[in-house]
């Protein structure tokens, strides 16, 4: 049955996909074009394009998008459900965990370390991301003054895309 | 006994408002929502300290999905219980399904069109000054001292420069930590 299908392609995604966004991107193709031909090559690349420019993480938009091309809105309810699952299930039992031991010396010892790798990490995406986001002059500008606009002006993130949208709209059209 | 009910309900709607809007904004994954739930979550709602939405991150970097969802669960768990972290997550996957779920049914091509090329021009180095800020706020929190630094530095360059997986650079790092910082 095709619901449970799309339930279990997208559970599976739901658990392998660590490190968020482009590393998901080879799982969901060999799963929904690879293996289910449920979207064609091209509409696997449009859809990644797609889901660059609409709210929400890229697992989520392919889930709702494939669920709903498969099998009409039940099946992107199903798909987009079976996604967050995992997430979901995981997180409500980090938490518990969490809550209660992570005040014991050796805890923050250990979190003090993994934080600090996490700020790397963090450093290698912009490394990356600036290599293909930032290509001219007037990209490399707005990236600049939107640093200094939210880190020392506190201009709130949201505006700061809204200003970026036009700023776009009006430089590179 | 009632106005108990009532401040739980005026949190639960605060977790559904909150997310609600998180959700409709999270472009350009991971990293660079975090100054928004940063601004948000931290500063604006006092749901989590500076040093526990650090703690948070770090946790999402070793479990599986998004960041937002993530924090949705994190956050409406600590807030207000299991109700509050299915509010919550519900509230912040809402607004890019109903968006795909019209984008999906009217097949619109709008990736095609220019205007909309241009305006994610802009929006894309919005994105990685999104993830600059991120960077500074977190550094704050996280860089503490030389040895986090190094720490920090030894990440970038294993995982940059020697493509090592981030989940091993990770797991270094934590016993590094246990080592260190006892």
């Amino acid at each position: 049955m095709i619901l449970w299908d799309l339930f279990v392609t997208f559970l599976k995604i739901g658990i392998f996909t660590f490190g968020g966004g482009y590393a998901m991107i080879p799982l969901i193709q060999s799963e929904v074009v690879d293996g289910f031909r449920w979207l064609t090559m091209k509409q696997f690349v449009d859809l990644v394009a797609l889901a660059e420019m609409t709210p929400g993480p890229l697992a989520l938009n392919s889930a709702t998008f494939v669920g709903y091309l498969v099998a009409g809105l039940p099946g992107s309810v199903m798909a987009t459900l079976a996604l967050v699952i995992p997430s979901y299930a995981v997180m409500l039992a980090v938490q518990a965990v969490y809550s209660r031991i992570k005040d014991r010396p050796l805890v923050r010892a250990a979190f003090k370390g993994i934080n600090a790798a996490v700020l790397g990490l963090i450093v290698v995406a912009v490394l990356s991301l600036g290599r293909t986001s930032i290509v001219d002059w007037g990209t490399a500008l707005i990236a600049l003054v939107l640093v200094i606009a939210i880190a020392r002006f506190r201009v709130h993130p949201v505006l700061a895309l809204i200003a970026a949208g036009v700023a776009g709209f009006l430089l590179f059209r | 006994m009632g106005s108990h009910e009532n401040r739980r309900s005026r949190l639960l709607w605060s977790l559904f408002l909150e997310f609600l809007k998180l959700g409709a904004f999270t472009f350009g994954g991971g990293y660079a929502m975090i100054p928004l739930i940063e601004r948000e979550i931290v500063r604006k709602r006092g749901w989590l300290s500076s040093e526990d939405f650090a703690d948070l991150v770090a946790i999402a970097e070793m479990t599986p999905g998004s960041l937002i969802i993530k924090s949705s669960t994190f956050v409406g768990k600590r807030v207000s219980g299991i109700l509050g972290s299915v509010i919550a997550t519900l509230a912040v996957t809402l607004p890019p399904f109903l968006v795909f779920l019209v984008l999906a049914a009217a097949f619109l091509r709008i990736v095609d069109f220019p205007v909309t090329q241009s305006v994610f021009k802009g929006v894309d180095a919005a994105i990685v000054a999104l993830v600059v800020t991120a960077i500074l706020s977190l550094g704050k929190t996280s860089i503490s001292d030389k040895k986090t630094l190094l720490i920090a530095t030894g990440t970038v360059i294993v995982v940059f420069v020697f493509g090592v997986h981030p989940i091993f650079a990770l797991l270094a790092a934590g016993v590094a930590g246990l080592v260190l910082f006892r």
